[in-house]
């Protein structure tokens, strides 16, 4: 890493620690995407995880994504909690043997010394109920702080997976905090400069944590919310029939990726009446329920499309 | 003779899963043995983070060769039966079955079946397989390619190798030969994943566990508890700390290494601001540290204790200090939490209870709140509480649900309750009871004492049970989700050790008429239809907590077949006159006596279709016997009810005591089935009079010898 240039250095750059970890992933040979232009809970919901997790065929890729947890806002008061953060996911399908270890380099790659600190995979079973997923791994932690997610995704959508894909999620701020040596997560350093120069995740993101905060917890049109939830799952499931080819047979769909869309608008619009607390204990289960059954006929429909696997 | 090694390597174990695991893979591997007549002489399972491993030691090399006769057809019989005799025995032709001469049925076949032994080793390579395939883990998962295909392997965590070898101690081992799913076994294993990552060669345990060491695996789990455990209390004292010991903790911690490196951090003394629970439960629950008690104070010091998983090449200062990194935000979130828990009330908390399901049929946690305050009131006078401090308490007690601490940690629920409670100077019974009504957890648990935590936690437990059981929602075999059994528990051991009489089906009714009797239709349902029933899952509690404590249980159901027992305090003073009673001479024979004539008046109602009730005639006694049990039979009566009123169950086994003697000589003189029926009637009246008078006590029928 020495032909790095200080600015470009993940233990002093936040985006030089994501451009560290693009570079490390492509040169194993995954895509390297870009993020997906909705709002979405976490990386995995990004059809390039959700949907390529599905079908036989071969799929390595890695991206930023923007993830949103209205919840989680704190008016940018709180070091660590924000409604806005990236992630940094990788999904390799079939997950290979070696993965651990390719996990293990990368965060050799980002500094992270393996023979100084103290890594450990601490058991952590993920699931989804709003994607009808499930899988069994771990939370990678490096010296106490859980930096990374793990996961050998068993189902998606409510389908199998076969093979099995292997799933990363770094949190990149956390992982930030840690090799940059901050205790405030506005305070790191963003682009790696000094002086006039230098900008941090604060002048980047804090106006935006108060003003969300106060959108999400108080302000945040409810009633259209409502209003957008049942037309988004409306729109999904009209898009899901139409995209049948040849109508009853069922083999083959057109249109897996825009009904998929209207899930992950759906599942946003939720997460946004939540923060607001509008939606009831009881309510709230029904609503998980109605996500997962559009995240599942979406799965169904692209295991029949040519990505999916469909002959 | 020749031991087994078997080592299972994989991706990281959760902890929790390993003690069993281990624990199965012995069981199964030596079941497995046994049933195929290899006997051995002892076995080990071990587990580590990153692998299952088994010793077995002592196998016979070959199993012993089974020799077999199976009888046949008769000479000359059908083609066919001669055919599947060939076919059942494997014999080529009938030339080589024996003939068994019987003259009187006729002369048969014989076959002569030997079955040699096989080989252990091809056994092993048999089973182990098998064995790998369908290990019981909790969860397991598929992974890589093969997980493309149906029938693929399913493991915790991917499984990588297989070591398998079998042999004696002074000569090379046998590889074990399988393959699961790809996998084959062999004898190369890995050391620790970050010090000694290197392939290992292993010929058995002994050089397995030692190769192992030497690269900074320690196998053994009691090893690394013990090395665990040994350098935190080394690293405490050195600085006059002492470490706060936490054996679940120390077995999760042990499970989490392969190599323990204990290390001690520190926080900001700031943080001892916070109450010491907080503080544990931060360290414990998310970063699987120890805390430290200054022996000097008896509280947390401002230190902690890690176990890392690695020698650091610096010593473990980065360690150190990405620890006291995640601890400090951690207590930072902590500190705030209860900051700013103590800026609201506990009272104004409740409005919130409404909104908040307790369970579909029982209502919302408000509605449960009012119940027990109306019933604590209620119970308060019975137990010798203030009134307004029950009401106030049971008011309270549940308001730390809401608050950000116990969201947190809900192990904290009761005794944050206390801490805010006295934060808003609520009298000290009070903030007591906010934490102490959720007592007794177990039969090991301490029990409240103050009356006001008394108050509450009956009033708590017995609405919980009177709401499930109105709504038919009971234990059933080992499901008590919303742990009724322990309430029941709870609840006796409250009265009994607190010494308060209280009528059971009076709370009960109370309980029922307070917040459930009208239902939905608006129509009043009456607490009978189900009290008797959940008297008697109490009566079953009692029965079960008097059996751990080693006393006769039996006599539950003799006190509770008198009829109108609810109060558990005097059933169970009973309860233990009665077993003292019985353990006397006096006791057993009087018993015998009384069941005697039990058996005695059921044979003879039975035979005349009658019962002998009512009583006796003193002009039909015509022995001395007769007249002398009579006058017990009434003495005794006097003497026991005067004493049960009294409730000096004591002088009523004493009162029964002395009725023995008369019923001794009564069986020993007298005649019960005289001639004269009269007669005969009078005396079967006479012996159905003891049977009524020892009811004072108990119903000695129910009594087992």
């Amino acid at each position: 890493m020495d032909f790095l240039p200080a600015h470009m250095r993940p233990e002093r750059s936040f985006q030089g620690l994501i451009l560290t970890l693009q570079r490390y992933w492509a040169d194993y040979g995954c895509v390297i995407l870009q993020p997906y232009d909705m709002e979405v809970g976490a990386g995995t919901f990004h059809p390039a995880t959700t949907l390529r997790a599905l079908g036989p065929k071969r799929w390595n890729a890695a991206y930023v994504q923007p993830s949103r947890r209205p919840k989680d806002g704190r008016y940018g008061e709180n070091p660590n909690r924000l409604q806005h953060y990236y992630q940094f996911q990788v999904i390799l399908k079939p997950s290979p043997p070696d993965i651990q270890e390719l996990y293990l380099r990368s965060l050799a790659a980002i500094g992270v010394d393996s023979h100084l600190h103290d890594i450990r995979f601490v058991e952590d079973d993920w699931e989804s109920p709003t994607l009808g997923a499930w899988g069994l791994g771990w939370e990678c932690w490096c010296d106490g702080m859980e930096v990374s997610q793990f996961t050998y995704f068993q189902q998606v959508a409510g389908v199998e997976c076969a093979p099995v894909a292997g799933e990363l999620t770094y949190g990149l701020e956390r992982l930030a905090m840690y090799v940059q040596g901050v205790d405030r997560v506005y305070d790191l350093n963003f682009n790696g400069r000094d002086g006039a120069e230098r900008v941090t995740y604060g002048d980047v993101f804090l106006q935006a944590e108060q003003e969300y905060s106060r959108h999400n917890f108080e302000f945040s049109d409810t009633a259209m919310l409502f209003e957008q939830f049942k037309m988004a799952e409306e729109a999904c499931k009209k898009y899901l029939a139409a995209g049948w080819r040849d109508g009853g047979n069922r083999r083959e769909h057109l249109m897996a990726l825009p009904a998929y869309d209207q899930c992950i608008k759906a599942s946003h619009v939720f997460n946004l009446l939540d923060a607001r607390g509008v939606i009831s204990v009881t309510e709230r289960q029904s609503y998980i329920m109605r996500v997962r059954e559009l995240a599942k006929a979406c799965g169904e429909a692209w295991v029949h499309t040519e990505a999916g696997g469909a002959a | 003779m020749p031991d087994l090694l078997l080592e299972l390597f994989s991706e990281e174990i959760p902890a929790r899963m390993q003690a069993k695991a281990a624990d199965d893979l012995r069981r199964m591997v030596t079941d497995r043995l046994v049933a195929e007549g290899l006997v051995y002489e002892g076995a080990k399972a071990f587990a580590t983070p990153r692998r299952l491993a088994l010793t077995v030691h002592g196998i016979p090399v070959r199993q012993s060769d089974l020799k077999e006769e199976r009888r046949g057809p008769r000479v000359g019989g059908p083609d066919a039966a001669i055919a599947g005799f060939l076919k059942a025995t494997g014999l080529a032709s009938i030339d080589e079955a024996k003939i068994q001469r019987d003259p009187k049925k006729g002369d048969f076949y014989i076959a002569l079946i030997e079955k040699p032994g096989r080989a252990t080793l091809d056994v092993l390579a048999d089973m182990l397989p098998v064995i790998v395939r369908t290990f019981p883990w909790p969860k397991s998962m598929r992974w890589g390619q093969r997980s493309a295909k149906p029938g693929a392997l399913s493991w915790v965590r991917p499984l990588h190798t297989i070591t398998a070898t079998f042999g004696l101690e002074t000569e090379e081992p046998d590889i074990v030969k399988f393959a699961v799913d790809g996998i084959e076994a062999g004898q190369t294993t890995y050391g620790h994943r970050f010090m000694a990552p290197a392939a290992i060669s292993v010929r058995r345990f002994e050089d397995y566990e030692a190769k192992l060491k030497a690269a900074k695996v320690v196998l053994d789990p009691q090893a690394r508890k013990d090395d665990i455990l040994a350098d935190a209390k080394q690293l405490a004292f050195a600085q006059g700390f002492e470490l706060v010991e936490d054996q679940v903790l120390l077995d999760e911690v042990a499970g989490l290494v392969e190599w323990p490196v204990v290390l001690m951090g520190s926080f900001d003394k700031e943080f001892l601001s916070i109450p010491g629970e907080v503080i544990r439960a931060t360290i414990r629950n998310n970063q699987k540290c120890f805390v430290v008690n200054d022996p000097k104070t008896g509280k947390l010091t401002n230190k902690f204790i890690l176990t890392a998983n690695i020698e650091a090449s610096d010593g473990g200062k980065a360690i150190v200090a990405g620890n006291e990194r995640v601890i400090r935000a951690r207590l930072s979130d902590a500190k705030f939490f209860y900051e700013t828990d103590l800026k609201t009330r506990l009272e104004d908390r409740l409005p919130k209870f409404d909104n908040i399901v307790f369970h579909e049929k029982l209502g919302s946690q408000g509605e449960r709140i009012k119940r027990i305050e109306r019933l604590a009131a209620e119970i308060a006078p019975l137990v010798g509480a203030d009134v307004e401090k029950a009401k106030r308490a049971a008011h309270l007690a549940k308001a730390d649900l809401l608050t950000e601490v116990v969201g947190e940690f809900p192990e904290l629920q009761g005794l944050m309750g206390k801490y805010y409670a006295l934060a808003q100077g609520e009298d000290a019974a009070v903030a007591a009871a906010c934490e102490e009504h959720y007592r007794p957890q177990g039969p090991n648990d301490r029990v409240p004492t103050d009356p006001v935590s008394v108050a509450v936690a009956l009033a708590d437990k017995i609405d919980t049970l009177v709401g499930f059981w109105g709504h038919d929602e009971k234990p059933t075999g080992s499901k008590d989700p919303f742990a009724l059994r322990r309430a029941a528990l709870g609840i006796i051991r409250l009265l009994e050790s607190n010494n308060h009489r209280v009528s059971l089906v009076k709370c009960i009714d109370m309980a029922w008429n307070f917040g459930y009797a009208m239902n939905d239709a608006g129509i009043i349902v009456q607490a009978n239809r189900f009290s008797a029933d959940l008297l008697s899952f109490f009566a079953d509690r009692l029965k079960i907590q008097l059996r751990d404590q080693g006393a006769r249980y039996d006599l539950v159901d003799a006190v509770f077949a008198l009829g109108g027992q609810d109060d558990l305090l005097m059933i169970v003073r009973r309860i233990e006159a009665l077993g003292k009673f019985l353990d006397t001479d006096d006791g057993k024979n009087l018993l015998a006596g009384t069941k005697r004539a039990s058996n005695i008046l059921a044979i003879e109602e039975k035979r005349d279709k009658r019962i002998f009730e009512g009583a006796p005639n003193p002009a039909l006694y015509s022995l001395a016997e007769e007249k002398v049990l009579a006058d017990a039979i009434d003495l005794l009566k006097v003497e026991a009810s005067v004493a049960v009123m009294n409730e000096d169950f004591e002088s009523a086994m004493s009162a029964m005591a002395k009725l023995r003697p008369a019923v001794d000589a009564f069986f020993d003189k007298v005649k019960v089935n005289d001639d004269d029926p009269l007669v005969r009637e009078n005396r079967l009246k006479l012996l159905n009079e003891i049977r009524a008078a020892t009811r004072a006590v108990a119903d000695f029928s129910k009594i087992q010898d």
